[in-house]
């Protein structure tokens, strides 16, 4: 438990921050949606994510997990984005 | 760029695809190789200049195969710089598939080149591409089109 989720901040993270975590961020928004949790997902590049201490959690690929160990937000990797059950199921596992 | 009036998605994913921005049924050695063609339809088509294509190498060499965004498909690109022209994408399909080390996704048989000019102005289209690329009928009827009049209609219609 995460406590309050209207707070909830979850970043996106890829290597440059346009590509795979822009997808990440929208598959991401549409399963809070279905789940009715209020969050804001923002798209970053793995820089600036490393700077970052405000998340509560960090979606990301498996490749990008070691680079953003030590940071006070939960990693979660995602290895197919466009499976939404995948990210589902790992949203939930973290979130509710 | 200011527009009369709002695209919609699908649109605006079609108009991010310049002409000379597809190329079907190529043959890459390999995964640099792959990217490398997907750059090369980005300075084609005139969104970015070769230095993109260096950045989108570099990218991949820094950062890992995370690339492989789902099963068979990769999207290759660089970050916002001088590189860029315009916010473009490239379509690169593989006639045979090329590994790219990514356990979950690979092996790669279709290889979109992105490049854009900042982090959020290219939203709309990442939001085509995302609704095109989970419709898995969508992915195979792109992943066997022979043609690039089939693809142009599919990234048109698709959605």
């Amino acid at each position: 438990m995460l406590g309050d989720n209207r707070d909830m901040k979850i970043i996106a993270v890829c290597g440059m921050g346009i590509g795979t975590s822009v997808l990440l961020k929208m598959n991401a928004e549409k399963v809070l949606r279905q789940l009715e949790i209020e969050a804001s997902v923002d798209a970053t590049n793995v820089a600036v994510a490393r700077e970052s201490r405000d998340a509560q959690i960090i979606l990301t690929t498996p490749d990008l997990v070691d680079q953003l160990k030590g940071l006070p937000s939960e990693v979660i990797s995602i290895e197919h984005f466009f499976d939404l059950e995948e990210i589902t199921e790992k949203l939930s596992a973290a979130l509710l | 760029m200011a527009l009369p009036k709002p695209l919609t998605n699908l649109s605006a994913l079609a108009d991010a695809f310049g002409s000379n921005s597809i190329r079907v049924g190529a043959i890459a050695l390999d995964r640099e190789h792959a990217i490398a063609m997907a750059g090369e339809l980005l300075v084609a088509s005139g969104r970015a200049t070769p230095e993109y294509t260096e950045s989108m190498l570099e990218a991949v060499a820094a950062n890992g195969p995370y690339i492989v965004i789902a099963p068979g498909i990769a999207l290759a690109h660089g970050r916002p710089s001088e590189a860029v022209l315009e916010i473009g994408l490239s379509l690169v399909t593989l006639a045979q598939p090329v590994v790219f080390g990514n356990q979950a996704n690979d092996p790669v048989r279709l290889v979109l080149g992105l490049c854009a000019l900042d982090h959020d102005s290219h939203i709309e289209v990442m939001a085509g591409l995302a609704a095109l690329l989970a419709d898995q009928d969508a992915v195979n009827s792109l992943l066997n089109s022979v043609t690039i009049d089939e693809i142009r209609s599919l990234l048109e219609n698709a959605g």
